[in-house]
């Protein structure tokens, strides 16, 4: 008992420094005014960011849901495909992943710039200009975009564990195809669904690069503004830390009510 | 009992270039409970497979009730099926586990609750309905898997090994607990097993199956009594099978000795196997003995001794209630009744000789899987 406590050791002050302490010193600063004490003022001076809050949670709530309309069927449809075909399908749905993130947003802006490549194919046709950059769906796109991998995999893994006879069961008990995925499939992969929203929702609600880059500093988001707080102009790294603090606390809020539902789901279809 | 519910009809079945079975003609009465024995890969899950609609043949027609339902989708059968590993909806509580198939079926509310109350009290789980099913051990999940198929009043149910991951004594007791079910709903059992003693015990009628080809159709008295080849005769239960000739009806020739035994229709002068159940020897004095041999081996096995008597090279099993011990020269006599004649066929010569009894024995007595390599005895 003793060793194996002793390695955990490493790992307990591994989090100590770079998990915790981060928090509380989060937690410090969100309460304390710039010239140091206890204040609240930093919470009192958010008001004036409701519209990003709003907007943030908004557009990282989109691209969650446009996310697992798309990945929900892909990985359902992936699962019942050959092994060979699975390998190769995993692989080019991971390979984006591979090179680097930046890079990859950068290339949509070339894509979507008002001389960008559709602007311009589109123009061979006498069409357009179309306005698509510095807009929220662009936002979106380069969430949905960036963060799809993160919906497709955790599912595809549950769904392709799912025992077989399951399924031969509902079809023996009377289940067609839609039935059997409605009352036994859909409910055996929720456990993927919900790591999968949440992998999307969380990085989607805190992005800046996105939103910087596709957005064009109109349509700028929490992670923007915080950002701002602690490297940009507007220097308050106070109100950069009780916006991070308000911004986690809303994001633990709505994962902890998400798995409830999750649960809850799973009941439902009991009852 | 009599009339005719499923029929086989020349079925065959192949995945890629592997025949898994062979022309399979088969039918099935209403209300009989049917087994399918035989060793893994001899096509008895997949003949079971047919039946609920899993599988198309490759070739080959089936029918339910006189009509052609080859494309019949699973779920619009008649048949339900109760599966090896329970496949229990791990997301429902039981109740809902049984109640699956009425309320696809869109019963009335106050139906399902009756059925489902029923059902569970028939598989001897009232009560057990709010239960997860991760709170039930493994003999009351396949009491539910039972109860979920049965509650559907199908005409027709599959079983494929369902007491496989049972231990020894909950599938002894199940076994009783099946035929008391089958008894009480009255509808058609198919059961797939390679546990020989499962099949003699709950059987109407047992069909040994090796090697895609059915090998025995007979109920259970007759599969032991009278095996129609070495392959069944290894298979059920325990068995000498030695070579003989017939030089005439009723008189069977072994060691260069004749024997009076009771089968005749053979060729005069065929050569044939001959089976003697370890039971049916008798330990004589050797001065009183048809023939004598040489113990090699005694297991003490509770109700009676195994004996291995080395005959000419050719080892018998015995069991007796009298000891003998290692080394002892002793005399057997044979009752003509304990003498049973078979036509030669491929399995002759692969089965029945005890010189490797204990490599056997260990297997038996291990993971019931294993006792399904029966065939690599020689």
């Amino acid at each position: 008992m003793k060793r194996t406590k002793a390695f955990t050791i490493p790992y307990v002050i591994w989090m100590a420094l770079f998990v915790v302490a981060p928090i509380l010193m989060i937690l410090v600063y969100a309460f304390s005014g710039t010239e140091g004490g206890f204040t609240l003022a930093n919470f009192s001076a958010m008001g004036t960011y409701t519209v990003v809050f709003i907007r943030s949670f908004r557009l990282a709530g989109i691209a969650t849901v446009i996310c697992l309309f798309i990945g929900y069927p892909v990985a359902y449809l992936l699962s019942r495909e050959g092994q060979r075909f699975q390998r190769l399908a995993t692989v080019l749905i991971m390979l984006p992943m591979w090179m680097n993130f930046l890079l990859r947003t950068y290339s949509w802006m070339a894509i979507l710039e008002n001389n960008g490549l559709i602007n311009q194919f589109l123009g061979l046709f006498g069409l357009g200009p179309f306005k698509m950059i510095d807009t929220q769906g662009a936002v979106v796109l380069g969430m949905v975009y960036n963060y799809l991998p993160f919906m497709i995999l955790p599912i595809y893994s549950v769904i392709i564990k799912l025992d077989h006879s399951l399924v031969e069961a509902a079809h023996d008990l009377g289940a067609d195809n839609v039935v059997a995925f409605r009352r036994v499939i859909f409910p055996l992969s929720l456990p993927g669904v919900l790591s999968g929203i949440t992998m999307v929702f969380v990085p989607s609600v805190s992005t800046f690069a996105i939103s910087t880059m596709l957005g064009g500093g109109t349509e700028y988001l929490l992670g923007d503004l915080i950002e701002q707080q602690f490297l940009g102009g507007a220097y308050n790294p106070q109100l950069g830390a009780a916006i991070a603090l308000v911004m986690m606390v809303v994001v633990v809020l709505c994962m902890w009510v998400m798995n409830r539902f999750g649960e809850g789901e799973e009941q439902a279809v009991v009852l | 009992m009599s009339k005719e519910l499923i029929r086989l009809s020349d079925c065959v079945v192949k995945f890629d270039d592997e025949i898994i079975l062979d022309h399979l003609n088969l039918y099935i009465n209403d209300k009989e409970f049917l087994t399918l024995l035989g060793p893994s890969g001899c096509g008895k899950t997949t003949t079971l497979r047919i039946i609920g609609g899993f599988q198309k043949p490759t070739s080959g027609d089936v029918f339910f009730d006189g009509r052609r339902c080859n494309d019949v989708p699973p779920h619009k059968r008649q048949v339900n099926t109760v599966f090896q590993k329970y496949a229990l909806f791990t997301h429902m509580n039981i109740f809902e586990n049984v109640a699956f198939g009425l309320r696809i079926a869109k019963a009335p509310e106050a139906e399902i609750t009756r059925r489902v109350e029923e059902a569970l009290e028939l598989v001897n789980l009232p009560g057990y309905g709010s239960r997860s099913v991760s709170s039930l051990s493994g003999g009351q999940q396949q009491r539910v898997a039972i109860a979920r198929a049965i509650v559907n009043r199908p005409q027709v149910l599959l079983l494929d090994e369902p007491l496989g991951a049972l231990d020894l004594k909950l599938r002894k007791d199940m076994q009783v607990e099946l035929k008391r079910i089958q008894r009480e709903v009255g509808i058609t059992f198919i059961y797939v097993t390679h546990d020989q003693e499962e099949a003699l015990t709950m059987s109407d009628t047992v069909v040994v199956m090796d090697k895609g080809n059915i090998q025995q159709i007979g109920t259970p008295q007759d599969i032991y009594n009278e095996p129609k080849n070495a392959f069944v005769a290894d298979f059920i239960g325990e068995s000498n099978i030695i070579d003989g000739v017939m030089p005439e009806d009723k008189v069977v020739k072994m060691y260069g000795k004749k024997f009076p035994c009771l089968d005749g229709g053979f060729a005069p002068g065929e050569p044939v196997d001959v089976v003697i159940r370890p039971e049916d020897i008798d330990i004589v004095p050797v001065e009183q003995g048809q023939i004598t041999g040489t113990v090699t081996e005694v297991t003490f096995k509770g109700m009676h001794y195994d004996i291995i008597v080395d005959f000419q090279g050719f080892k018998w099993l015995i069991q007796t209630t009298d000891y003998s011990p290692v080394g002892a020269r002793i005399g057997v006599k044979i009752d003509p009744d304990g003498i049973h004649i078979m036509h030669k066929s491929r399995y002759s010569g692969m089965f029945g000789d005890y010189s490797s009894y204990s490599e056997e024995y260990d297997e038996l007595s291990g993971d019931p899987a294993g006792s399904e390599g029966s065939d690599e005895t020689d």
